[in-house]
């Protein structure tokens, strides 16, 4: 597809003309880079509590950002009207930013190459409503039927389709079309008389919807959910204090998220405030540890063509061998410290600044087989899943909640144990890894990373891992 | 087209009337608008410098018992059509809910008065006095000491916005709110290894924000007494909440007061209602009334006048907090904490909620700490509401024979809510409305602390 077909062009009338006349507005007072960041999103949403439908929503936003770089200074206005009027009042204060005369020869604007991560004929927000509605409603039932101690479900689908425009004052145009959905369960057992307890699945990703009824089905995430919270009944307290861990293979990835992931986003590098600053090059994970970010998997959550900067995604080395080897660029620290950009660059949405973010990080496989790294533990925790985690990049402290862990005992899984968090410090943890399984799996397509405000999609992995030593946070 | 605030109540009412006139048996419109300004400075420069303005519109409409929900940000009258067109359609998509509804008539209605929300001069402050006030409050926080090296910078924002509300039994109302806010993120240095904390301020204009340096130098103090921190060995100790982590903690209470986990029977809270769950002098109270402060509006996010509900009095759990949904589920009366953005359905707000000050300083409490530890931060999102499970990453100081005595950090505070609440041991005099989430210093009598 050319410009002259994509969705701003057709529906707006945007041209390139238009487009070239904004950006010399930006850089009208100076400044060495600007940029547009056109976003048309339809969203839609289902949840039903008590086997009841009781929410349906849907609506749509639209809007531009214009940024405006000078040295390391960012200017930044929005506008969620794209009359021209509008549209160049933007660029007028976004400007303000810079005071010099203009610095910047023009660049004619050329489009981006093409490729397709995500080639959804159909986006699920582009289906029939009802059909969602069923999806949606055989989760609710899957889930109350899996055990007669499960006593409240609920479900909530939801999806997007997101249309972006991209023009920068060094040439470069893209425009993209992001589909995305998940569906997520969250299940509540109970014995007779007995404390409640809550399990949660979800997942879901770039496809169309049939996804839901191939890849994975709403009983699939049903069962899980249900699974889940069967399991807490039986929990025990979790252990206090240091232990041998193991994480399973999937979603616990959120380790490398959190502990490694945020503390190399180029911008917290380029402060030199973060607990990775300046240590390119240094062993910050074991020999074992090799954690890739990369952003061109096809379909998955965390899967973008091209970034909200206009770059295209790509798979990038965070961690080889445990040698610390790049950080996660967007276009202002690339500029600033010289880098090559890794099309890391996102956005919540037209209103946001962009920032260094994770697309998606995992670790990958190694060689030992999972039962042998249970096995080779006399006394530890096993973590099958997490909920969210949270880091303090400058000192380096990471925390990630367990929601579903059991006892290592003489190397067998025992008695499942109650919601317990995982801490540990970011260039120090890693080092314990002493075993890394054959197993790499990625999650099902629930993230949802926060910084600063703002919150995008992402996606973890890891394979079965054994850290030689994490504090656990629980009481017994 | 350009629609000024005085012009969105009639905007709001006309949406009504289309959705009446499209078939709704009932109907709610929302619209926000906000202007907001940002910019942070670091290491005396300017770093980012953010201002726009936005709006939206939201409907909710019924159709007998069926209900169905649509937004926009395109208030223009074809994009309010389709909003309305779209509601319509998807409340012949979800199934008949015997307890949806809006509240009753007789429970609508907005407090009286001038409740000090808004100051039309925080959105005409000086860019140049903004720029000047982050940049004062970050070079405060590096002037003083040397150890503070690094910084996040200073920052000042700014926001003016306004909210409307009219549903189709006949309310419709407005109101406007503005704030601004200083803040200071320094870092500190010893040995290389980096320790990072923040302070700000928050206020309706600029007037009654702190000053700037002083912003600076307390987020700067904060940093300084992270520097240095260890891990202590695992142990059941008492553990001192500051009122900032204490906040957090009240955060956690309100959400197993929600009525929405309450009918679900998803919180520890649930079928306590008339029981003692927590020490005698224990008293949270929810109150959306109080002037000027950021937990208040005259109605809510369904048009019911706010007001003040006693959440737990002397230890007694008295009230949970309800919009009118959650209270016909549970055969109650709605406390007027209805609270949505935009989409979908109502959800549960808090006014102010704060815990009433005990009569003993901070500075006493932790005079009367043998062995102890003091919380200055919590992170991750280890707290379960459903079964009250308590773990969390803590950062603070320990205290050794009445003194702060060391730094400590990666470790976590673990125990239960239930026990937490009845194991309250001392409750600070040092109350401080600080945004709509207010305590004073706690003490827990014990809990476990991980570490080595």
């Amino acid at each position: 597809m050319s410009f002259a077909d994509s969705f701003f062009a057709a529906k707006f009338g945007i041209t390139t003309r238009d487009l070239e006349g904004y950006l010399s507005v930006a850089l009208d007072r100076g400044g060495d880079y600007a940029d547009l960041y056109f976003e048309y999103l339809a969203t839609s949403s289902i949840s039903i509590d008590e086997s009841i439908v009781k929410s349906a929503t849907q609506g749509v936003s639209l809007g531009v950002g214009v940024r405006v770089i000078s040295g390391e200074r960012t200017g930044y206005a929005y506008s969620d009207d794209l009359s021209p009027e509008k549209i160049r009042h933007a660029a007028q204060v976004a400007a303000l930013i810079a005071s010099a005369p203009a610095n910047v020869g023009k660049v004619p604007l050329h489009e981006g190459a093409k490729r397709n991560l995500y080639p959804v004929l159909t986006a699920p927000s582009e289906t029939a409503f009802r059909e969602r509605v069923e999806l949606t409603q055989r989760a609710d039932k899957a889930a109350r039927a899996y055990d007669p101690r499960i006593f409240q479900v609920q479900v909530v689908y939801a999806d997007n389709l997101r249309q972006v425009l991209v023009a920068t004052s060094d040439g470069v145009l893209n425009f993209d079309r992001q589909p995305l959905a998940r569906m997520s369960v969250f299940a509540l057992a109970r014995e007779t008389g007995g404390i409640p307890q809550q399990g949660h699945a979800g997942g879901g990703g770039r496809y169309e919807l049939d996804f839901f009824r191939t890849e994975r089905t709403p009983e699939h995430f049903a069962r899980e959910a249900a699974r889940q919270a069967i399991v807490q009944l039986d929990a025990v307290e979790a252990p206090a204090g240091e232990q041998t861990v193991v994480l399973g293979p999937g979603w616990p990835g959120v380790l490398l998220h959190e502990a490694v992931g945020h503390g190399l986003e180029a911008d917290f590098n380029r402060k030199g405030v973060s607990a990775f600053s300046g240590r390119i090059g240094q062993q910050v994970a074991s020999p074992l540890c090799t954690v890739i970010d990369d952003g061109t998997l096809g379909g998955r959550r965390g899967s973008l063509n091209v970034d909200d900067e206009g770059n295209e995604t790509q798979s990038n080395v965070l961690i080889e061998k445990g040698i610390l080897r790049g950080y996660l660029q967007d276009k202002l620290s690339s500029r600033v410290t010289g880098a090559t950009a890794t099309g890391n660059g996102r956005r919540e949405s037209y209103e946001h600044i962009p920032m260094p973010r994770m697309t998606n990080t995992f670790m990958l496989a190694g060689e030992s087989d999972p039962e042998e790294i249970i096995r080779s533990v006399p006394r530890g925790l096993y973590c099958a899943n997490f909920g969210g985690g949270q880091v303090d990049i400058t000192s380096g402290n990471f925390v990630f909640s367990a929601s579903e862990s059991y006892l290592i005992e003489d190397g067998r899984l025992t008695r499942p144990v109650r919601n317990a968090t995982l801490i540990g410090n970011g260039p120090e943890a890693m080092k314990f890894v002493s075993m890394v399984g054959n197993d790499l799996k990625l999650d099902e397509g629930v993230g949802v990373c926060g910084k600063e405000g703002q919150s995008v999609p992402v996606g973890v992995g890891i394979p079965t891992v054994r850290i030689d030593r994490m504090t656990v946070g629980g009481t017994a | 087209m350009s629609v000024t605030f005085d012009q969105l109540p009639e905007l709001a009412a006309e949406t009504i009337r289309q959705a009446l006139a499209a078939g709704a048996t009932d109907a709610e419109c929302t619209i926000s608008e906000g202007d907001e300004f940002s910019v942070n400075v670091r290491m005396g420069e300017v770093d980012t410098l953010k201002e726009a303005g936005s709006r939206g519109a939201g409907l909710r409409v019924l159709i007998g018992k069926r209900m169905g929900a649509s937004y926009t940000s395109d208030l223009t009258p074809d994009g309010i059509g389709q909003m309305v067109r779209s509601a319509i359609d998807l409340a012949g998509l979800t199934t008949e809910d015997p307890h949806a509804g809006l509240p009753d008539a007789d429970a609508l209605g907005s407090l009286k008065g001038d409740l000090q929300l808004y100051y039309a001069e925080t959105a005409s402050i000086p860019t140049e006095e903004k720029i000047d006030a982050a940049r004062r409050a970050e070079a405060a926080a590096l002037a003083l000491d040397k150890r503070i090296t690094n910084s996040e910078g200073g920052s000042f924002d700014s926001n003016v916005g306004g909210r409307v509300f009219a549903n189709s039994r006949g309310f419709l109302g407005a109101y406007r709110s503005s704030y601004c806010s200083i803040t200071a993120v320094p870092i500190a240095t010893l040995d290389g290894a980096m320790e990072r904390d923040y302070w700000f301020s928050l206020a309706r204009r600029r007037s009654e924000l702190e000053d700037a340096e002083s912003v600076g130098r307390k987020a700067a103090e904060r940093s300084l007494r992270r520097l240095g921190a260890i891990k202590v060995e695992t142990q059941k100790v008492p553990v001192i909440f500051e009122p900032r982590m204490a906040r957090s903690l009240l955060g956690n209470i309100f959400e197993a007061v929600d009525g929405r986990s309450i009918y679900r029977d998803a919180s520890f809270l649930a079928g306590k209602l008339g029981e003692k769950i927590a020490v005698d002098n224990f008293t949270l109270i929810d109150d959306g009334t109080i002037p000027g402060l950021f937990g208040t509006s005259p109605f809510d996010d369904e048009g019911v006048p706010t007001r003040r509900t006693p959440v737990i009095e002397n230890g007694v759990l008295k009230n949970y907090l309800l919009n009118s949904y959650t209270a016909r589920k549970l055969g109650m009366k709605t406390t007027g904490n209805a609270s949505r953005g935009i989409t979908g359905n109502a959800g549960i707000g808090h006014g102010n909620f704060y815990l009433e000050a005990g009569t003993r300083s901070p500075e006493e409490i932790i005079r009367g700490v043998k062995n102890g530890f003091y919380v200055t931060e919590l992170i991750g999102s280890g707290v379960n509401t459903v079964t009250g499970d308590y773990s969390r990453g803590a950062v603070g100081i320990w205290i050794r024979d009445g003194e702060l005595a060391f730094p400590v950090s990666e470790v976590t505070i673990a125990g239960t809510l239930q026990e937490m609440l009845t194991g309250i041991a001392e409750i600070g005099n040092d109350l401080e409305f600080r945004g709509s989430v207010s305590a004073p210093t706690i003490k827990i009598g014990e809990m476990t602390v991980a570490g080595r």
